[in-house]
């Protein structure tokens, strides 16, 4: 087995450890950081996020792959300066107004980052003027929003709004989430896209593109 | 322990369904039968109808206690629609919830202030959620001075410390159970309350999990839960849990759930 296809398997079970070493040993070789990202570390967040989707592993299994990847990131980050690394797409993300609930947002974060993602994170309690103001000076591609009360989902339709109104970037596309949103309500607020857990959410991004 | 039935809540399919076409058949048979298998509270929910929500609580409040002899959880953040419920709500209902966020903070305070209620403080402010036992103390202290110095009596607050799923990090079990611990000790007479199915958010054998951590809450002090009380299992550790806490003079409550068949699942 390539030392690649062992840094995928390693990074996907989560052994952290393993995986520094697997890393090192690998830039010894010579081999290239961004071919180790991407057939490495998101090839194995992928497996992740499949057996995910189909209930084989669980959020502590997600969260620790998650960890590994991170590990395996921190030691080739540095050697990547002046390099940018490939990315598959912006997102500006955040939970909406009025709504403190981080949880499933953070998830959502762990597997957009682990797909190659470019994330920025806007925390809770995100007023549209925020998310606005994130999308001008970041100009993502997408903006995900999540909303976790019947009493904060509206304000998912006030900013979808507010930056409707602002005509910041006719392409930019729209996805939400959060445990009582729906298909249905995304369909009537004009979301773009909808998903119900951490990894569909990835998979709405890459329909998306 | 103070059981508090959660299924009266219009976020479940046939909840809202029976609410919609204000059918009182549905929604009393549910408070009968949780009244049946011990909820002292009858939780009423009907959060996801915008703009309807008083009218829908208020009559909720009204089917459900034709029904039975049980007081209501009045389950809404929005103080109009607490104050239709509480005007046709009979007996000491409790108020589910006042919070340290400060928008809902300084509607629901007004409704309790030295009223005859109960009322469940969760621990939450404009900060985010509490992660640790520190966050939940330094929320619960201000919440609970705060309700004090407006005239309700200590034993009328059950304070929620918020449950947060252990699958998300390691100490989300343990920080909660120290909490209980602290609040039980800190403010004597005092009560907590919680609902805790959250712990086990991202885990499989959600139930089982709930239930062992049921039993550990409640070693802790804990003396209220907002559960499904036609969960038979869950309901039956409650019962040994109180009893082994040495809550359950001469295990006798142990012994009636006994011959009442609550352990045979």
């Amino acid at each position: 087995m390539s030392i690649i296809d062992q840094i995928r398997d390693k990074t996907a079970v989560g052994d952290m450890n393993t995986v520094a070493e697997l890393t090192n040993q690998a830039i010894a070789d010579g081999i290239a950081p961004d071919d180790i990202i991407q057939h490495g570390l998101i090839e194995a967040m992928t497996i992740v996020g499949d057996k995910f989707k189909k209930n084989e592993i669980y959020v502590p299994e997600m969260l620790i792959a998650a960890r590994a990847m991170k590990t395996a990131l921190g030691i080739l980050k540095p050697l990547m300066v002046g390099q940018e690394a490939k990315r598959l797409a912006k997102v500006v993300i955040g939970t909406v107004k009025g709504d403190l609930h981080d949880i499933g947002k953070n998830l959502v974060s762990i597997m957009m980052e682990g797909a190659g993602i470019e994330v920025m994170d806007l925390g809770v309690d995100v007023a549209p003027e925020k998310f606005l103001e994130a999308i001008k000076a970041h100009q993502p591609q997408f903006l995900a929003m999540s909303a976790l009360l019947t009493t904060t989902m509206p304000n998912l339709k006030t900013t979808i709004d507010v930056v409707a109104e602002a005509g910041v970037d006719q392409n930019l596309k729209v996805l939400i989430g959060g445990a009582p949103v729906t298909q249905k309500f995304a369909d009537e607020i004009g979301a773009d896209g909808y998903a119900d857990n951490a990894a569909t959410a990835v998979d709405a991004i890459k329909a998306l593109l | 322990m103070i059981i508090v039935g959660e299924l009266i809540n219009a976020s479940r399919k046939s909840v809202a369904a029976a609410i919609e076409n204000q059918d009182p058949a549905v929604i009393q048979k549910i408070a009968a039968d949780q009244a049946e298998a011990g909820a002292h509270y009858v939780d009423v929910n009907a959060g996801v109808f915008v703009g309807r929500e008083a009218d829908y609580l208020k009559w909720l409040v009204t089917t459900v206690q034709a029904a039975v002899d049980v007081p209501c959880s009045i389950d809404s953040p929005d103080p109009k629609a607490i104050e239709a419920a509480l005007s046709v709500h009979r007996g000491t209902a409790m108020i589910n919830s006042i919070s340290l966020e400060k928008e809902r903070y300084d509607a629901i305070l007004p409704i309790v202030a030295g009223a005859d209620l109960k009322v469940v403080a969760l621990c939450m402010s404009d900060e985010g959620m509490p992660k640790t036992v520190d966050d939940r103390m330094a929320i619960a202290d201000k919440l609970v001075n705060g309700l004090l110095r407006n005239n309700v009596a200590l034993e009328n607050i059950y304070v929620d410390p918020l449950v947060q799923p252990v699958a998300t990090r390691d100490d989300f079990g343990i920080e909660f159970l120290k909490a209980i611990e602290k609040i039980m000790t800190t403010y004597e007479g005092i009560h907590t309350l919680c609902g805790l199915s959250n712990i086990s958010f991202g885990l499989p054998e959600r139930k089982f999990l709930n239930q062992t951590f049921m039993t550990m809450a409640i070693a802790k002090g804990l003396d209220g839960a907002i559960v499904n009380p036609l969960d038979s299992k869950m309901m039956a550790s409650i019962i040994a849990a109180e009893a082994l806490m040495g809550k359950d003079e001469f295990c006798m409550n142990y012994l009636t759930a006994f011959r009442a068949k609550k352990f045979e699942f």
